[in-house]
């Protein structure tokens, strides 16, 4: 009994170390923003990466979030003759809800998972030492870039997903369900409210920080070669999405409650 | 630091104590290196020469022990002291640890660039040159770090460690994975940068060979502390039954092998 309470705090305080490391890492990279030199370079290239890059796949994933969000309403809603909030439900759905996480989800995967390849690569290789005895700090150099351009990126690509995932669902309710046009576009206004797309951009932001530290903090601390680069990247993609999906719901609750 | 008489040791280590889990890797290293002076340190592979200098050069943080660089205590500075010693210093890593993400030049120009904020084009010349220092010609600075053999990646890296002309160099096994004559010409470049620029070196091999033709002075590392230091030429008169295996290379003899991980 004294053992099986043993491995249960053991687990624990392995948690609270490994939540005080991640945040310790956090707090470092974004410290040295603090202080020149910058790397406006490194910043932007990763802008372009994270942002530009991530364009088709996100853009794809919010087009068919939008097409089957209203495919799925109006089947349902048409047991209780509510197909008219069809428009409604889309957008609020969409910019509040899918466009955030399912865009987080997306670059958890394609950008989170690069970078602690990367990075994880440039560790097992010594280059990130190579850094330290080039008198650049590997933090300043490499971190920093990756959390501003998953910080600031984010919520712009939320912005066109929310935009294509919208005009997915006016694609369907058009074309497949025969709304008319002009009644489904005043639809979709008229319940919409800025806090709904603002609330949706703001968990962009957090989620674009959640992956890209990630992603950094696996990589920086991964060892042992290939499989650890490999577990690495497993890591950062698995526990960004958890942290996305966690943090949803406590920023949902802090917004509309 | 007993005196005047006594000129104060470049590098300085004392008592320095490293683990890794229950592992004791260093226990309680005492080294001394005077300018100018080239140091290799010899020991079979685990015994800690990658981690003892990289003790020195900061890049870990030992437990117990003092590096003092020219006088000076460098454990536990703060970040820019830290960064501050480090342009003092040159690595040449052994896997050359290049920047694949960058060009070849790039990657010599780097400390000038990134560390010491120089302008790209007067970085680039100097790249230039020092690239022709270690016999690559111009035309290498524009490839990307994979596409050249190893031997010449080892050069690049070289390069880039000598480029913002630092006082105190290392280098881990720079002649391993190379072909004997591939290794006589990184030797030979370690050999004039060292005399050329008047730098303090230290370096870990086991490739004796190498040892003997860059070292002014042999230090042996065996079960986390200096067994044995001298002279080069000392190396084959010594009765040090250790040394005298890990030179000759014999299965048999005092060093026992861990062919077990422990």
């Amino acid at each position: 009994m004294i053992a099986f309470l043993a491995s249960i705090g053991a687990a624990f305080l392995a948690f609270l170390a490994a939540a005080g490391r991640l945040a310790m890492f956090a707090g470092q990279a974004l410290g040295t923003g603090l202080t020149p030199p910058y790397y406006p370079r490194m910043i932007l290239r990763q802008i372009v990466y994270v942002g530009y890059f991530s364009l088709p796949v996100v853009g794809l994933t919010a087009l068919f979030t939008g097409m089957v969000l209203a495919l799925q309403s109006y089947t349902g809603f048409a047991r209780f003759n509510a197909e008219g909030a069809i428009a409604t439900v889309v957008v609020l759905s969409v910019t509040r809800e899918l466009g955030p996480v399912i865009a987080g989800l997306m670059v958890a995967g394609r950008v989170g998972a690069a970078m602690a390849a990367e990075i994880g690569t440039m560790r097992v290789t010594d280059q990130i030492d190579a850094l330290s005895t080039l008198s650049t700090d590997p933090l300043r150099y490499l971190v920093l870039p990756r959390l501003l351009a998953g910080l600031l990126t984010l919520p712009a690509l939320v912005f066109v997903a929310d935009i294509i995932g919208v005009f997915g669902g006016f694609l369907v309710g058009t074309y497949k369900l025969n709304f008319n046009p002009a009644t489904f576009l005043t639809q979709t206004e008229q319940y919409l409210a800025t806090m709904d797309v603002v609330s949706g951009l703001v968990k962009a932001a957090v989620f674009g920080f959640i992956v890209a530290l990630m992603g950094c903090y696996q990589g920086y601390y991964s060892q042992g070669g290939a499989e650890g680069v490999g577990q690495a990247t497993t890591h950062a993609v698995v526990s960004a999405s958890i942290l996305i999906l966690l943090s949803d719901y406590f920023l949902t609750q802090a917004f509309f409650t | 630091m007993s005196g005047a008489s006594a000129p104060v040791p470049k590098i300085a280590v004392k008592g320095l104590e490293k683990s890794f889990g229950e592992k004791r890797v260093l226990d309680g290293v005492m080294i001394d290196v005077a300018a100018g002076e080239s140091l290799v340190i010899i020991g079979g592979s685990g015994t800690g020469k990658s981690v003892l200098i990289k003790c020195i050069l900061g890049l870990m943080r030992p437990e117990a022990g003092s590096i003092r660089i020219d006088g000076e205590e460098s454990i536990g500075i703060g970040r820019t002291a830290r960064e501050t010693l480090m342009r003092r210093f040159g690595m040449l890593f052994q896997g050359s640890a290049l920047f694949d993400s960058l060009r070849v030049w790039e990657n010599v120009a780097f400390g000038l660039i990134q560390g010491r904020g120089m302008a790209r084009q007067q970085a680039h010349e100097i790249a230039l040159t020092k690239l022709a220092a270690v016999g690559l010609g111009p035309e290498i600075g524009d490839l990307s770090p994979s596409e050249l053999s190893g031997g010449m990646q080892k050069r690049v890296a070289l390069a880039r460690a000598v480029a913002a002309e630092p006082e105190i160099l290392f280098f881990d096994e720079p002649t391993t994975g190379l072909d004997p004559i591939m290794a006589d010409v990184i030797n030979r470049l370690i050999v004039d940068l060292v005399r050329g620029l008047g730098v303090t070196a230290i370096s870990i091999t086991h490739d004796m060979t190498s040892a003997r033709k860059i070292a002014d002075r042999i230090a042996m590392l065996h079960k986390g502390g200096i067994i044995w230091q001298g002279a080069t030429a000392e190396i084959d008169k010594t009765d040090n039954p250790f040394v005298d295996q890990f030179v000759h290379g014999r299965a048999e003899g005092p060093i026992e092998m861990e062919v077990r991980a422990a």
